[in-house]
């Protein structure tokens, strides 16, 4: 078990250390010049030359990367220019929005997709099958950012029962969640369906129904069980679907996470921010797959040895 | 019968009989499939439907493929022909006739079926423009990040080693950061045009198609077939592209098709968000934008151009999913 956590957790660190590289990469690829995008648009050039040197952007390009690194190892991912404090701080301080926002997305997805796609598993080629199964391809087309506006126009400007954004009380989650759900709920519903689908022809369901259990016991005791496993796996892969509808849905509905001050932060050409942004968030995104790679691997012992 | 490649991304494992058959051929599939589905695409509706339950049900499923074949072909038809089509030209402005709701008759006498928006310009007219846009970045992304995806994805396969390596790290890479959040800071970084956007989600699109890729020459490259043209001393970019490029095929065109909604929708939300193509152009991404403030006021500025990207976008998965069905019933889920 550590041997695979270690293997795991040196994985995670090589993917991290390769974001890194990208966004570095990145922003020194830009066609603009990286010191006039880190300094405000006032500076005189002898301010320039000073922060020039002083961020290394005289020295060759590896010994930048190495001078980005250090910093970056130490926590420091340089100075916001718009909200004047360090980069990390801006980030840090609306990710736990995010993060609040995602989970109850996801809580809601799953408890849509899991009856959803478990019926079309079973009851396979049935009117509820197409419905379902229809259900997740409208939703997979539905661009998000539109939903959302839908959605205030029924919930908010109609109905008059939400608030149209913002995040000033428990109310205020309620849209943007149901609107990030709709994101994760197709693709969701579309695992636990090919998964039922999977284990429903494994022998063991075909014994168990042999012996005459009931279909709901057959059902809920012997397939969906071994189904729920592999699906924590590919669930963690979806988080960055997650955390990618949350840039946009965020910024439809004024919520004050990572997505919003990403989207800002790019429009008020605050690099540091934007850096410290796709930084935090693959690094959320690592850790989280990690912690679900080493809890399956906790949960089902075959893991570990392969 | 051969070997069954790996499932890409472990999505749609066996389902019974006809998982055997080999994903990699399609034609062979077609022929020695226990269930051979007699109706080509397009001709679903009208035919006959056999005794059997699969036999009905293959039928059934075609009608999404020709469905979506449908609704796509009109969308082209209104993209390329969109000067003729509309009835305004998209950018006439006409500020005293602004947000006004559809079947609105202006003092002209002419008819705005879907209503003005905050600018006064016609929206069925920009809906119609709107299609080129979508259609046109959706298809050449999805061409770019397919090419680029299926040579990596060959490369990595079929060189194996540090090639190998290099390539599946990068996707791992990739795969961390949030595809919309790479592509937003992407497009700010290099370039708002039309252009740069297409070169954008092309080169950041790629990710699946190297992975199944991979996968399936991994697979192929152990077929006796393959061997053979070794032994024979095929030179190796003979043998990649010969044999072993037309076993990729299947997986990639099912992924294609349903990536063009994909972009389609990653394009219209970079534009939605203010930094996708240019507001000049008339795109469905932009109208929504537009619509946004307007949304108690005029609800039809941002309703209509997201219904025809949504009804787009769906034309796009019907046809993908039909298609999916016919070339690889393993694939479905």
């Amino acid at each position: 078990m550590a041997a695979y956590i270690g293997r795991r957790l040196l994985q995670s660190v090589v993917v991290l250390w390769g974001v890194s590289v990208i966004v570095f990469l990145l922003l020194r690829l830009a066609p603009s010049d990286p010191i006039t995008l880190l300094l405000a648009e006032t500076a005189s050039p002898q301010q320039i030359a000073e922060a020039r040197h002083e961020l290394g952007f005289d020295q060759p390009v590896y010994v930048q990367y190495l001078i980005f690194m250090g910093r970056a190892l130490r926590g420091d991912l340089g100075r916001s220019l718009f909200y004047k404090e360090p980069a990390l701080d801006v980030i840090l301080r609306a990710l736990p929005r995010t993060l609040v926002l995602g989970a109850i997305a996801f809580a809601i997805s799953l408890a849509v997709a899991l009856p959803v796609g478990i019926i079309s598993a079973i009851k396979r080629d049935s009117i509820w099958d197409y419905l379902g199964v229809g259900l997740t391809l409208v939703g997979q087309a539905t661009p998000p950012y539109w939903l959302g506006i839908v959605l205030i126009f029924v919930f908010s400007v109609n109905l008059h029962l939400l608030p149209t954004s913002g995040s000033f009380g428990p109310e205020y989650v309620v849209l943007p969640a149901l609107t990030l759900a709709a994101v994760l709920m197709p693709i969701v519903t579309r695992l636990v369906r090919s998964g039922m689908l999977d284990v429903l022809h494994e022998d063991y369901v075909r014994t168990a129904r042999a012996k005459g259990l009931r279909e709901r016991v057959v059902v809920t005791k012997h397939a969906l069980r071994n189904m729920l496993i592999p699906l924590v796996t590919v669930l963690g892969l979806q988080l960055t679907s997650l955390l990618g509808g949350a840039v946009i849905v965020e910024q439809v509905f004024a919520w004050p996470g990572v997505g919003q001050i990403a989207v800002q932060a790019i429009s008020s050409r605050d690099y540091p921010v934007v850096q410290a942004d796709v930084l935090v968030v693959s690094f959320a995104f690592v850790f989280m797959n990690l912690l679900v790679d080493v809890l399956y691997a906790w949960l089902d012992p075959r893991i570990r040895v392969s | 019968m051969t070997p069954r490649p790996p499932l890409p991304m472990g999505e749609g494992k066996g389902e019974g009989p006809l998982d055997r058959a080999a994903a990699a051929k399609p034609t062979t599939l077609l022929e020695m499939g226990p269930r051979p589905n007699p109706l080509p695409p397009g001709e679903a509706i009208d035919e006959p439907v056999g005794h059997s339950a699969s036999r009905w049900r293959r039928a059934r499923r075609n009608r999404r493929l020709v469905a979506g074949a449908v609704l796509i072909a009109i969308a082209v038809l209104v993209a390329l022909f969109a000067p003729v089509l509309a009835p305004f030209p998209p950018l006439a402005q006409a500020p005293e006739l602004n947000n006004r709701p559809p079947g609105f008759v202006d003092p002209a006498g002419a008819a705005h079926l879907l209503g003005t928006d905050p600018l006064g310009r016609d929206i069925l007219s920009r809906v119609m423009y709107g299609a080129r846009v979508s259609l046109l970045i959706g298809a050449t992304a999805v061409l770019l990040a397919g090419t680029v995806g299926v040579t990596l994805g060959l490369l990595a396969g079929y060189v194996g080693g540090f090639v190998e390596t290099a390539v599946m790290r990068l996707v791992d890479t990739l795969l961390a950061i949030p595809f919309v959040l790479l592509a937003i800071v992407s497009v700010a970084l290099f370039g708002q045009n039309l252009v740069g956007l297409i070169l954008i989600l092309g080169l950041t699109g790629w990710l699946g198609y190297a992975r199944v890729v991979r996968g399936v020459v991994l697979s192929l490259k152990e077929m006796p077939y393959v061997e053979a043209a070794r032994a024979l001393g095929t030179p190796p970019p003979r043998i990649v592209l010969r044999h072993v490029l037309p076993g990729v095929w299947t997986p990639v065109i099912v992924l294609a098709t349903q990536q063009v909604g994909t972009m389609m929708i990653a394009e219209s939300s970079l534009t939605f968000l203010g930094i996708g193509i240019p507001p000049t152009v008339p795109s469905w991404g932009a109208m929504i934008a537009d619509g946004r403030a307007y949304v108690a006021l005029a609800p039809w500025v941002a309703i209509f151009p997201g219904l025809a990207l949504t009804i787009t976008v769906l034309a796009v998965y019907f046809f993908g999913d039909g298609l999916r069905d016919l070339l690889d019933p393993r694939l479905r889920i």
